[in-house]
């Protein structure tokens, strides 16, 4: 299926020091001070205003784009706005080494691509995966490819679940197949 | 094979099978919204939903917690949409006097061991304390439970912790759960059910069982339980839900993916230091760091007996004049009893700030924000960066806030 197959330029969520952020938290994502809000468009001026460094997000961002956390993205608070913000800056999917278990099944239920990115750390040390990059992935096998570099990478492809409710659209839409 | 507590009670709400690493559908006991995530639930209801009637109204709640009472428009707007909604459903709200569902839901005997529970709160795990699995979930996951009174979810793997030795006396229910993080990490434990056992957990009751399954979240797990307990915590829980405590317990040859022995022997209070609840020290190392402000509440440690051990030292003692210290109870029914037993008043006569039922500073909307330079110490679970306002976070037991409070600076019981 073409939706499988996804390519965009890539965000790498670096601290200063050139490292990548672990345990990146709801609050640093979409801080809850912005909670009210229940319109996704409104959602997208937030996304990681609270991540040191990372505030200017939404206006570097371009849709189609692709975000790469560290490990245990999205720590912390049940918020959907955190992963809606995304949706709504028509962020293209988001990688991570693992993400926490409601970050995941939020961003899964919204048909939002998340998916495991293997070796991230050598990837980036060893300069073969830099922000401005643009990669390429099937979230059904897997298979990937940095293709400013020419470098093959290892993503973990959707499990069933989350693949037929990405199929679908969302859980809702995933749901009404059911019955 | 046996199964761990977590296969137990996910199998009795599922007809797949409910072994660690499939995904399966599970009967939700009971689905719940706050006000922060329930008006976007309302919202995704209607969308998909329309007026058609939810899978069982007598197992769905609203439950008010986190800016209560409203304290801006927004909040106000949202928490009315969802008691529209309530209405029209027939719905019973647990409103913003009540205090944090979870604990609400508990006192309550919603919460049984052995039941499964939904909410918009991340914290929801804390109901592993009663031997019952808790999962906060996000605003789609809800709408969806709300109609189908279902969901699926992958069966996590379990890891035993044993926890061998005794802790310092000085030390209580949090600085355990401090020091658990600090071993555990974010890591040990991620999206895995725990099971705690040992004498020191064994004898923990109802309000330190809270405290450390609260911070299970925070060690990126799923859920915690401590399949062990006395007749104390038996016989509260009967109060509760006058039904027999009968949690189940895990068998002897269930599958963990790890198991983990931790020395506890000794251990002094803890105390854990921006930027991360795991980032964890002994008192000892932190103690002289100059502080303004105070919090004891939360889902951590917002019950009678943490209220009680802050009032035995500050019976005699008066907060410091350049500090505040604010107490949020975590239900009405906290603070009924700390009201009844005369603590609310050795707070107040302190110089304490005490504030109505609530979740308290865990984000914008109720009591405990910090202003830029600020330091606060608080009984809370999270010291993110910037998630109770500018200011830097120190987590640390009752005892250890209300004497730091007394000091002006990071202090034990036993400093003053």
């Amino acid at each position: 299926m073409e939706k499988d197959i996804r390519q965009g330029r890539i965000w790498v969520l670096l601290d200063k020091d050139g490292k990548i952020i672990e345990d990146i938290d709801t609050d640093q994502i979409y801080h809850n001070a912005h909670l009210h809000i229940t319109d996704i468009a409104e959602m997208a001026q937030f996304a990681l205003g609270n991540l040191e460094g990372w505030t200017d997000f939404p206006k570097k961002c371009q849709g189609g784009d692709i975000v790469i956390g560290g490990r245990n993205f999205g720590a912390g608070s049940s918020r959907q706005q955190a992963v809606d913000c995304f949706i709504a800056l028509k962020v293209n999917a988001l990688l991570a080494p693992s993400f926490s278990a409601i970050y995941f099944r939020n961003a899964v239920n919204s048909g939002f691509p998340v998916l495991g990115v293997c070796d991230l750390e050598s990837l980036i040390a060893g300069k073969k995966f830099a922000t401005g990059d643009v990669i390429r992935f099937d979230v059904k096998t897997g298979q990937a490819e940095n293709l400013s570099r020419g470098i093959p990478l290892k993503i973990e492809p959707m499990s069933s679940v989350q693949y037929e409710i990405f199929k679908a659209g969302d859980l809702f839409k995933y749901g009404k197949t059911l019955t | 094979m046996g199964q761990t507590i977590i296969e137990k009670i996910i199998q009795l709400h599922s007809k797949d099978e409910a072994v660690s690493g499939r995904i399966v559908w599970m009967d939700l006991d009971i689905r719940s919204a706050r006000d922060f995530g329930g008006p976007n639930v309302v919202k995704h209801y209607e969308r998909e939903y329309g007026d058609s009637p939810l899978a069982d109204k007598s197992k769905t709640f609203f439950t008010f917690d986190l800016c209560a009472p409203a304290s801006s428009l927004k909040y106000a707007d949202n928490q009315q949409a969802c008691r529209d909604f309530a209405r029209r459903h027939g719905i019973e709200v647990f409103d913003v006097d009540r205090g944090i569902g979870s604990h609400v839901l508990i006192e309550e005997g919603l919460a049984r061991p052995g039941s499964t529970i939904v909410g918009t709160d991340s914290h929801m795990n804390v109901l592993g304390a009663v031997g019952c699995f808790g999962q906060g979930m996000g605003d789609v996951d809800i709408a969806f439970a709300f109609k189908t009174g279902t969901t699926w979810f992958e069966v996590p793997e379990s890891v035993k912790v044993v926890l061998i030795g005794k802790p310092s006396a000085a030390t209580d229910a949090k600085d355990l759960t401090l020091f658990l993080g600090k071993e555990l990490g974010t890591k040990n434990i991620a999206l895995r059910s725990a099971e705690f056992y040992g004498e020191t957990v064994k004898d923990l009751g109802l309000a330190g069982r809270i405290t450390l399954c609260s911070m299970i979240t925070e060690m990126a797990g799923i859920i915690g339980f401590i399949p062990e307990y006395g007749a104390e915590l038996a016989g509260e829980m009967k109060r509760f839900s006058g039904r027999a405590f009968s949690p189940a317990s895990a068998d002897k040859d269930a599958l963990y993916a790890d198991s983990l022995k931790l020395d506890v022997t000794g251990l002094p209070p803890q105390v854990a230091v921006p930027p991360s609840p795991n980032s964890v020290k002994s008192l000892a190392e932190v103690r002289g760091i100059r502080i303004d402000s105070g919090f004891i509440g939360s889902c951590t440690n917002g019950r009678t007996e943490d209220f009680a051990r802050a009032a035995e030292i500050l019976r005699i003692r008066k907060v410091k004049k350049s500090v505040m210290l604010k107490i949020v109870p975590a239900t009405r029914r906290v603070y009924e009893e700390l009201l009844k037993r005369g603590i609310l008043e050795t707070l107040f006569e302190s110089g304490a700030i005490v504030v109505n039922p609530g979740c308290g500073g865990c984000a914008e909307g109720h009591v405990g924000l910090t202003g830029k330079g600020e330091t606060q110490i608080s009984t809370g679970n999270r010291n993110f960066p910037g998630k109770q306002g500018k200011g830097r976070t120190y987590l640390a037991s009752p005892a250890v806030v209300a004497a730091s409070c007394v000091a002006g600076e990071i202090a034990g019981p036993e400093d003053l």
